[in-house]
């Protein structure tokens, strides 16, 4: 009979297993030697560990943000590993997919992400990041034939020194925020893409954080650079084991797109939210900026958030380039006692700029929901124009959805429009759909889905269809 | 016998609409339910489909459920749907990013499952839902449409019909479907009920207007006041109720 119900249990967050495999990690806590032994592992440059040190002494003049709606618990930043990785991967050098340890082999096709050459889904290609490391990615030599370097970044660093150095930092400055002081300091590894002048990268990219290593913080960082003329569609994807205790997750993600460039990066975070009662659960704090660097380039953020205890999270848009545009497209799904703050910035700096943001906030149960963003036109974007949709939906009379929209324009050319607009799920709607013969659990689903309906177009197809999985997923148990 | 009706009684936010109906219909019967503004029509057909703000007090509503009368008091709208009830909405709900087929295809499945028939897949729903849409004179174009988001009057009791031809219900509660309708917009909608009809469905207009009668003709006609069935004859006293008004029907029982 229990063993039913932790069955059910367990099915509200199938992603929650662990995986059993032997660790090899770095002593708890957070200082200046753990800041050197992760730059020695990676066996990195002066530079970047400069860099690296840099960052942390400026992060210990640096206080947790305090502005956001609700209070984020204290965090013990000693009381973390900043370092873990499997142990059977601790050969030197980069290894092939298919020799991974079957653990892990095992462990991604749970997650839906076979990983051996001959169930690889086709058509995207994956980095594959487990806990501080990442272990490999698939249809690299193909995607090499074309151009495009697709590596992790500890590879990056070794094999494009360069590119990397001319780039990290550049977006997301090392003193941006305590969040990213600290990851500029301890980030371990993460993703590369290199899209050179006049390629469409022939085949999506996609990078899958999994967090597996107990009391571990996972520190990763992502660089982008389309050259001009280039295209690539990024896609991200998380999960974490369902644990009691909570676990942070601070990363960084920075993209320059040059003149003619788009990148179009999505995101569907699934990060273990915590149990009915907010208990365990990931702390995602995470900062994801773009530079439209070039004139005409475009970068588009696509999230759909509805996992980790608590989320804050505004990936922005720097638009320098002239006729450059930026868009942030954001479902928000909050339910049980998931707190989200979370939001974009668009700063236009160049002449004809555009921004277009849309944000979905779903509140259900205890949960509350938050939109913050800001629309900044500098004194020299002449005719920029932003189209801001900010709608909220609350089911049921617990939760609660705020939102908080800067606007700041010193340039009277400019065009901000914003809409907001917060609304109940109506007994009407539900009724009108039960006499039809749906159940209540899958009209909910249906309104809302309806409800984001703008923003899950922007997805690929199959991330649409996870999402919108995923959504109904999570609404299981909010219908009253 | 479809369904039977018991001395029912029913409320809204504590307020009694219904004081005690008693119905019974059988299989191919069409019932026509007449009476002025706050008797109780829309009511009635809210609280036999189930809808959870009405609450009945007394009497009960059996329903034929595989050949024997049952209680549907356990039944939620939707189980009561899956179970071949529909109504046709006086006032069709708007549900925004929901595609009209989506939807249909969504209540359509639902009733599948339920029946333990095979679902349909988007592509075969559209080809059988695009057989339906000359009778009712529409475009395919509504299909792709969010549900009844930017429909006339006329398009959304069309949208209704359509619905209840996919469902193909064995009791189907039709709440002023006439309502906002010009006159060839009327007779298609007819034309779809006249459709449904057959010796297997009862059928219940809700209606103030006898014009809707000139189209689809009813076995019984009942007279609803104050909550209660206070009259029930045959087509002609719809006519009667047309020439003469309420009024010599419910005086003295106010």
């Amino acid at each position: 009979m229990s063993d039913e119900i932790e069955k059910r249990i367990n099915e509200d967050y199938k992603w929650g297993f662990e995986t059993n495999i032997e660790m090899e990690e770095f002593p708890k806590g957070l200082n200046e030697d753990i800041v050197r032994l992760i730059s020695k592992k990676n066996n990195e440059p002066e530079w970047l560990l400069d860099f690296r040190l840099n960052a942390y002494k400026k992060w210990l003049t640096m206080k947790m943000p305090d502005w956001t709606y609700f209070k984020i618990p204290d965090i013990d930043f000693q009381d973390l590993y900043y370092y873990a990785k499997p142990k059977s991967e601790a050969g030197e050098g980069p290894k092939s997919l298919d020799d991974l340890d079957p653990e892990l082999l095992a462990t991604f096709e749970k997650l839906g992400i076979p990983l051996i050459e001959q169930k690889r889904i086709s058509g995207v290609a994956i980095d594959v990041v487990f806990d501080s490391v990442s272990l490999g990615t698939t249809w690299k030599d193909d995607l090499l034939k074309s151009g495009v370097v697709f590596c992790s970044i500890s590879e990056a660093i070794v094999d494009y020194p360069e590119l990397v150095k001319k780039y990290l930092g550049r977006v997301v400055p090392t003193s941006d925020n305590f969040y990213a002081a600290l990851n500029s300091a301890v980030f371990t590894d993460g993703s590369f893409v290199y899209i050179p002048k006049g390629v469409t990268c022939p085949m999506d990219l996609s990078t899958y954080f999994r967090i597996n290593a107990k009391e571990t913080g996972q520190f990763e960082r992502t660089l982008i650079i389309a050259e001009e003329g280039s295209y690539v569609n990024y896609l991200e994807g998380c999960t974490a084991p369902q644990r009691d205790e909570n676990q942070l997750h601070a990363a960084i993600v920075e993209i320059v797109a040059m003149d003619d460039a788009e990148v179009k990066y999505s995101t569907v975070q699934n990060w273990y939210a915590g149990d009915k009662d907010g208990v365990g659960g990931i702390y995602n704090f995470v900062t994801k900026r773009g530079l439209c660097k070039g004139r005409n380039s475009k970068i588009s953020w696509t999230q759909v958030e509805a996992g980790s205890a608590i989320t804050w999270k505004y990936p922005s848009c720097i638009l320098q380039g002239d006729y450059s545009e930026g868009a942030f497209y954001s479902v928000a799904l909050t339910n049980n006692k998931m707190l989200a703050d979370t939001g974009t910035k668009m700063i236009h700096i160049g002449k004809n700029t555009k921004s277009t943001i849309i944000s979905k906030g779903i509140s259900a149960d205890d949960s509350e929901n938050v939109y913050r963003g800001e629309v900044k036109i500098m004194p020299g974007a002449d005719n920029a124009r932003n189209y801001s949709q900010c709608d909220s939906m609350l089911i049921g009379d617990k939760c609660s959805a705020n939102t908080f929209p800067y606007i700041d324009v010193q340039n009277p050319s400019g065009t901000i429009e914003h809409e907001a607009s917060t609304s109940k799920i109506s007994a009407d709607q539900l009724f009108y759909l039960q006499s039809r013969g749906i159940d209540p659990e899958k009209a909910i689903s249906l309104i809302v889905n309806g409800f984001c309906k703008e923003v899950f177009k922007t997805l690929p197809l199959e991330f649409s269809v996870e999402a919108v999985k995923l959504i109904e997923m999570k609404l299981e148990n909010s219908v009253g | 016998m479809l369904i039977s009706i018991k001395d029912l009684h029913a409320k809204v936010e504590g307020s009694p609409i219904l004081n005690g109906i008693n119905l019974e219909i059988k299989p191919g019967e069409i019932h026509a339910i007449m009476g002025p503004n706050g008797s109780g029509k829309s009511t009635l057909a809210k609280v036999i489909a189930g809808h959870p703000d009405y609450e009945v007090t007394e009497g009960n509503i059996e329903y034929s459920i595989n050949g024997a009368l049952s209680d549907v008091a356990e039944l939620e709208a939707s189980e009561r749907a899956c179970e071949g009830i529909f109504l046709g909405f006086q006032y069709p709900i708007e549900i925004p990013g929901v595609t009209n087929i989506t939807f249909m295809q969504e209540a359509f499945n639902a009733l599948c499952e339920h029946q333990g028939a095979d679902t349909m897949n988007e592509d075969s729903f559209r080809t059988f839902i695009k057989t339906k849409l000359p009778l009712l004179e529409m475009h395919e174009d509504f299909l792709d449409r969010a549900v009844n988001e930017g429909f006339s009057g006329g398009e959304k009791k069309k949208n209704e019909i359509l619905q209840m031809l996919i469902l193909n219900p064995r009791l189907a509660l039709l709440d002023e479907t006439d309502s906002g309708l010009d006159i060839d917009a009327l007779k298609t909608v007819a034309k779809g009920v006249n459709t449904l009809k057959s010796k297997h469905n009862g059928i219940v207009l809700v209606t103030h207007y006898q014009r809707l009668l000139d189209y689809i003709e009813p076995d019984f006609v009942h007279v609803l006041f104050d909550g209660k069935i206070i009259k029930t004859g045959d087509k002609s006293l719809a006519l009667e109720l047309e020439e003469k008004g309420y009024d010599w029907l419910t005086e003295g029982l106010q």
